[in-house]
């Protein structure tokens, strides 16, 4: 039913004549391009030129493209190859591929050295913009609470716990069972490493400083902002890209108030209460290995780690919960509302978002370890 | 080859649908025949789409059989069914073009998966369809993000017809267009028909293009088709829907 495709020069004296047979589509287009390249090497001083077409068995865009293809290049000067032969039901489809303006196609842009350089130098100015950006957002939301403040009726409580239910309830099992594993892993690691100095029992207070002021907090708010922050970005920015905001924004609302306010303040409060369970999980699981594998009975550890700990640890600890919080809302927010129209667009946001949030997560931890230090807590 | 002109392209026999304990599509029956424009009309949430859907096998069916250019869909193996897919092209109703690709790419999208092709003859294909479907090159560079609606619809109709398939679904093509637009694209549709000898399957709602591009109309109501055949047949029938539909205001004004 297909046969392949023939280009054949038919000798006629002083004019070129090409003779095409077969079936000219898709299937066959590197033969084609191959045989319409090299007939195009056979134009030169002839009085007339034409390309038969009559034996096309079939033809399809592709084929109809190279046989005009191949008209063009045979047409030089003065003379301009002809086609002949065609079905009146190509006839058309050759009309249509006529009108098709050759125009050189934009080539995709080379690597260079200086293209990367540049590349750098604008992520490196970029970051003033972001941190514009922060500022920006923080600003707005703190506007925005207190016009709610002054108008308490119109703040989104719906809106607010159904957030709250997704950040925080719906967090609690993963979160507890992360920092309990993590409580029992530094336990182990403490008695085994103690041990050697006889100094078993000082497992307790590591473990109660270390989780207390440091790792239930900062595990806690890292584990928010890749569970919760990426899902902010991502609801903002689809809600972006439907133009669902600027919807919102022609209906005379402020999507600052409607959207941002109630995710915020869901995390804010969220994740000193994830803080305090996941440090409760901590200490237990701790305490459990602190029996099992080091022999230290509950009791005993009980007795140590009140004298351990007093409520400075915990305050200092729960103290950060709501600043890391806010952070994490904040770039989440932000990333989400910069989305352009694309899905790429939606994931290289989502994931600033989330390495953003951790990595402003971790320097706020730094700045209060500095300022706790220095006002002696 | 003479008996693929004699049966229909589509053939779909005693298809049900179901979501839930809705039922959707309930024993239809419909063929498509070689080279028509087969207009689909129905009254909202009819299941029009959701037919179209069950032919390119994204809804799944509770019974019944589809068969496209003689393939029996379901009892097919995965090249046949790849062999069907590559004769076909859809146009989604929001067009559904990749957004983080050019219109060039992602008009060359299926030749890249399906054709061996250099890429200046993909490029010049490229040019070919978007001047084809009314476009200017300079289109081919931007990103989906940056074109009107209008625009869209086109380009996501270059792309269904990026390997030149033999049937084409278009979901609703001139919802969203002006009637200048819209117009323009019943012109469009009927001209690459006849040129590309396509089929096509055109879900719409739009009175001008039954009237203006369609060979043959279906109307589906209650999971069924309730009639099928010109618009001559259609203007002539008795059932409710259909008087409605074609003798309500908005008919009258079409044909003047």
């Amino acid at each position: 039913m297909s046969s392949d495709p023939k280009l054949e020069r038919i000798a006629k004296g002083n004019a070129l004549a090409l003779c095409a047979t077969g079936t000219w589509t898709a299937s066959f287009a590197p033969v084609l391009e191959r045989m319409v390249a090299d007939a195009e090497k056979l134009a030169g001083g002839q009085q007339s030129i034409f390309i038969d077409v009559s034996e096309v068995a079939k033809l399809d865009t592709f084929g109809a493209w190279l046989i005009e293809r191949l008209r063009r290049s045979l047409t030089k000067g003065s003379v301009e190859a002809q086609i002949a032969g065609l079905s009146a039901n190509y006839s058309s489809l050759v009309d249509e591929v006529r009108r098709v303006r050759a125009t050189a196609v934009v080539d995709g842009g080379t690597v260079t050295i200086a293209g990367m350089l540049e590349q750098i130098g604008r992520t490196v100015a970029g970051i003033g913009g972001t941190v514009a950006g922060l500022v920006d957002m923080l600003g707005a939301v703190l506007a925005a609470w207190f016009r709610v403040l002054i108008h308490p009726r119109s703040f989104r409580l719906t809106s607010t716990v159904h957030h709250m239910e997704q950040v925080c309830w719906r967090a609690v099992p993963i979160i507890v069972l992360i920092t309990f594993l993590i409580g029992c892993i530094i336990a182990q690691q403490g008695i085994f490493h103690f041990r050697r100095f006889g100094a078993d029992i000082f497992v307790v207070d590591m473990l109660g400083v270390l989780v207390l002021r440091e790792i239930g907090v900062l595990l806690v708010a890292i584990m928010v902002a890749g569970r919760s922050g990426s899902a902010y970005t991502a609801e903002l920015g689809s809600m972006k890209m439907r133009e669902e905001i600027d919807a919102l924004r022609t209906m005379g609302f402020d999507p600052i108030e409607v959207l941002v306010l109630p995710r915020m303040m869901a995390l804010v409060l969220a994740l000193p209460i994830l803080a305090f369970l996941g440090a409760m999980a901590a200490l237990y699981g701790g305490g459990l290995v602190a029996w099992l594998y080091g022999g230290v009975e509950p009791e005993a550890f009980l007795l140590r780690l009140r004298d351990a700990i007093s409520i400075d640890h915990f305050i200092v600890g729960i103290v950060k919960a709501p600043v890391m919080a806010a952070v994490i809302g904040i770039v989440a927010c932000v990333e989400g509302l910069a989305v352009q129209g694309s899905a790429e667009s939606l994931g290289q946001h989502t994931t600033a978002s989330v390495v953003k949030g951790i990595f402003f997560v971790i320097v706020m931890d730094g700045v209060f370890a500095i300022f706790f230090a220095s006002i002696g807590m | 080859m003479a008996g693929e002109i004699q049966n229909p392209i589509i053939r779909v026999r005693d298809i049900t649908v179901q979501f839930g304990s809705t039922r959707v599509l309930d024993g239809l029956n419909l063929d498509v025949k070689r080279g028509e424009i087969l207009g689909f009309v129905g009254p909202s949430g009819a299941g029009k789409s959701v037919l179209t859907r069950t032919i390119i096998g994204l809804v799944p069916k509770v019974a019944g059989s589809i068969e496209v250019f003689g393939v029996d869909l379901d009892s097919s193996s995965t090249s046949q069914r790849r062999n069907v897919e590559r004769r076909w092209g859809v146009l989604f109703q929001q067009g559904a073009l990749f957004s983080s690709l050019t219109v060039r790419q992602n008009i060359q999208f299926p030749m890249r998966e399906y054709l061996r092709v250099s890429q200046r003859l993909m490029d010049e294909i490229t040019m070919a369809k978007l001047t084809m479907v009314g476009l200017k090159p300079e289109v081919a560079e931007r990103f989906p993000s940056e074109l009107s609606g209008g625009m869209i619809k086109r380009v996501a109709l270059a792309r269904a017809l990026s390997l030149d398939p033999d049937l084409v679904f278009l979901d609703e093509p001139t919802s969203g267009l002006d009637p200048i637009g819209a117009g323009d694209f019943d012109e469009l549709v009927r001209t690459l028909q006849r040129t590309l000898g396509l089929t096509v399957f055109m879900v719409t709602h739009d009175l001008d293009s039954l009237y203006t591009a369609c060979d043959r109309i279906a109307v589906l109501g209650n999971g069924k088709i309730i009639a099928a055949g010109s618009i001559a047949d259609m203007q002539a029938s008795q059932h409710p829907w259909l008087r409605q539909y074609f003798h309500g205001k908005r008919a009258r004004a079409v044909m003047g």
